[in-house]
C-alpha cells in the first residue's frame, strides 16, 4: 500500500502539451480565406514557365469546348491522379486546390483559350518530386481518360500531348 | 528555444519533409509503358511492326522494371504457310533480348524442289537491341528513339540453303533503326537501316559462293494512331537478291494493330512477299498476336 502511494506520488504532474511546431519555429501554412491556396515561396511569373509556344487560331480551343471544357479537363485530371494508386502518394503531399488552377491556366493557355499561366515553370514545380517515367505515363493516361469523357478526338487529343511531351525531361528527375 | 540543437533539429525535420514522396514502389514487371509504344514483334522476334524492325524496346517495362512478350505470327501465302513464335525480354527500356523460332512449310513447292512434299525449313533467331537515345513519345520532338541491334540466325536445314546456292547456313544481321510517334499528326515514323547476308532472311541461308558480303538493306513504316488501342500503318522492306537460281523482291505491307487488352495485341496486315524460291507473287495474310507484360 505504501509502495502505491509512493508509486503515484513520483508521477510527474501532467504538463500542457507542447506545441512542437511552434518550439522548433515551423511555420505553419494557412491558406487563404479567398482562394483557397496555400501559399508558395516567390517567383517570377510568366507566360514562358508554361513550357510550350500556344497554339496559333482558335480550333483546338474550340475543340476542347473553350474554358469550361478545358477546366473539367484539368480538374477532372488532377482528380483522377489523386485517386490512382500508382501515382496518389506524390499528389497527396500537394496543393490540389492549386494545382487545379494553375494546371487549368496552363492547358488553357498553351491551347490559346485566352488565359495567362501564372504558375511555376515545370523543372522547378517538380524538383523534388521524384517522379519517374512509370508516373507520367501514368498521368498521361489519366489525362487521356479526362480528354475521352470531354468527348475530344483523338487527333486534337494527341496535337495537344505534342505540346506536353517535350516537356518530360523537367518532369522526370529519377 | 534559441539554442543551437534544437536549430539544427528544426533545419533536419524540415529537410526531411522536403525529400521526394516516393510514389507506391513499382513492381519488377511494371507494365507502365504507355499502350502500342512496345511495338508487336516482327517475324524475326524483335519489336517492331511485324514485317520491320523498330527501335521499340519489347515489353511494357518502363526505365526500370523489366518487361516480357510473347508472340505467335502465320503467314498464309499462295504456296507457303509461314509460322514465327517467339519469346522478347526489355530490360528497363534499355535492352531487349529475344529468341524466335521460324517454321516456313514449303507444302507442293518442296515436291517441285525435290524436297519432298510439305517439307520444312526452320530458323532460329536469337537478337539483341540497345536504345541508344531518344524516346518514342518524349522529349525533344526531333530526336527519334534511336538503337542498334544483332540477330544472329541459324538456320537449321543449313543442307538445303547450300543446295540452293548460299555460302552459309548461319549468319548475323546488324541493325540500325530511329522512331518516333509526332503526336502533332498521330503519325509513327520508323526508318532501319540493316547489314545482311540472309537470302529471304537467312530461310534459304546466307550469301553465295560469288557474293559472300553484307548487303546494306532498308526497312521504312508508317502507322497512324487512330485510337489508344488501334493503328493503322503500312512498311516496306527492301531485299537482297544474291541467288542465282531464284529471284528475291522487295517486301511491302498494310497492316491493322488493335490493342484487345492491355497484355494482348493482335495485328493483322496484307503482305506482298514478292518471289520466293521461284514461286511468284506471294501475297497473302498476316496474322499476329503478342501478349506483353
Ligand atoms: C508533362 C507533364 C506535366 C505537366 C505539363 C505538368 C504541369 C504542372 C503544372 C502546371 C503544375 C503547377 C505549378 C504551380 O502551381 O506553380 C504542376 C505541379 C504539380 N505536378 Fe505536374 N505536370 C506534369 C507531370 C507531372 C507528373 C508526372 C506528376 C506526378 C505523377 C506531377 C505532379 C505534380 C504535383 C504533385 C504538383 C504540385 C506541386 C506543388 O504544389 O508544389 N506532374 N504540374
Amino acid at each position: 500500500m505504501f509502495l502505491l502511494a509512493a508509486a503515484l506520488l513520483m508521477q510527474p504532474a501532467a504538463e500542457p502539451p507542447v506545441d512542437w511546431d511552434k518550439e522548433f519555429g515551423v511555420e505553419e501554412k494557412v491558406r487563404d480565406p479567398a482562394t483557397g491556396e496555400l501559399p508558395v515561396d516567390p517567383y517570377v511569373q510568366s507566360n514562358r514557365n508554361a513550357g510550350a509556344t500556344p497554339f496559333a487560331g482558335t480550333a483546338m480551343a474550340t475543340a476542347f469546348g473553350g474554358q469550361d471544357g478545358i477546366r473539367r479537363i484539368a480538374h477532372r485530371t488532377v482528380e483522377l491522379s489523386e485517386a490512382d494508386p500508382r501515382i496518389a502518394e506524390i499528389f497527396k503531399a500537394h496543393d490540389m486546390v492549386r494545382l487545379k488552377r494553375t494546371l487549368f491556366e496552363q492547358f488553357c493557355h498553351i491551347l490559346n483559350a485566352g488565359c495567362d499561366y501564372s504558375g511555376r515553370d515545370m523543372a522547378s514545380s517538380h524538383k523534388d518530386m521524384g517522379v519517374r517515367m512509370r508516373d507520367l505515363n501514368a498521368l498521361v493516361e489519366n489525362l487521356q481518360a479526362a480528354m475521352r469523357e470531354e468527348g475530344i478526338g483523338f487527333a486534337a487529343q494527341n496535337r495537344f500531348l505534342g505540346k506536353l511531351a517535350p516537356m518530360s525531361g523537367d518532369v522526370v528527375t529519377r | 528555444m534559441d539554442q543551437p540543437l534544437f536549430r539544427l533539429l528544426a533545419a533536419l525535420s524540415l529537410a526531411c519533409a522536403a525529400t521526394p514522396v516516393a510514389a507506391e514502389e513499382a513492381p519488377l514487371i511494371d507494365g507502365g509503358k504507355l499502350l502500342l509504344t512496345n511495338g508487336v514483334a516482327t517475324i524475326e522476334g524483335t519489336s517492331g511492326g511485324g514485317l520491320a524492325t523498330w527501335s521499340t524496346i519489347a515489353g511494357r517495362a518502363t526505365d526500370r522494371g523489366i518487361g516480357l512478350s510473347g508472340h505467335i505470327t502465320l503467314i498464309e501465302l499462295p504456296d507457303y504457310g509461314w509460322q514465327s513464335r517467339g519469346v522478347a525480354i526489355g530490360i528497363a527500356n534499355r535492352i531487349e533480348l529475344s529468341y524466335a523460332r521460324q517454321n516456313f512449310d514449303t507444302r507442293e513447292v518442296g515436291t517441285a524442289l525435290g524436297l519432298g512434299r510439305g517439307y520444312v525449313l526452320n530458323q532460329d533467331i536469337f537478337a539483341a537491341k540497345l536504345r541508344l537515345a531518344g524516346d518514342t513519345v518524349y522529349g525533344n520532338a526531333l530526336l527519334p528513339q534511336i538503337s542498334v541491334g544483332v540477330e544472329h540466325k541459324r538456320n537449321r536445314d543449313a543442307p538445303v540453303a547450300r543446295a540452293v546456292g548460299a555460302a552459309h547456313g548461319s549468319g548475323t544481321d546488324i541493325t540500325l533503326s530511329a522512331t518516333k510517334l509526332l503526336l502533332s499528326h498521330s503519325v509513327l515514323v520508323n526508318a532501319t537501316a540493316r547489314l545482311t547476308k540472309a537470302n529471304q532472311t537467312g530461310l534459304l541461308g546466307f550469301g553465295t559462293a560469288s557474293d559472300d558480303t553484307h548487303r546494306l538493306q532498308f526497312e521504312g513504316s508508317v502507322a497512324y494512331q487512330l485510337s489508344r488501342r488501334a493503328v493503322i500503318g503500312a512498311e516496306f522492306r527492301s531485299k537482297p537478291d544474291n541467288l542465282a537460281i531464284a529471284r528475291e523482291d522487295d517486301w511491302w505491307d498494310l497492316f491493322a494493330a488493335y490493342a484487345l487488352t492491355d497484355h494482348l495485341t493482335v495485328t493483322a496486315a496484307y503482305v506482298d512477299l514478292g518471289s520466293i524460291a521461284t514461286f511468284d507473287q506471294q501475297r497473302g495474310g498476316f496474322l499476329s498476336a503478342q501478349i506483353a507484360f
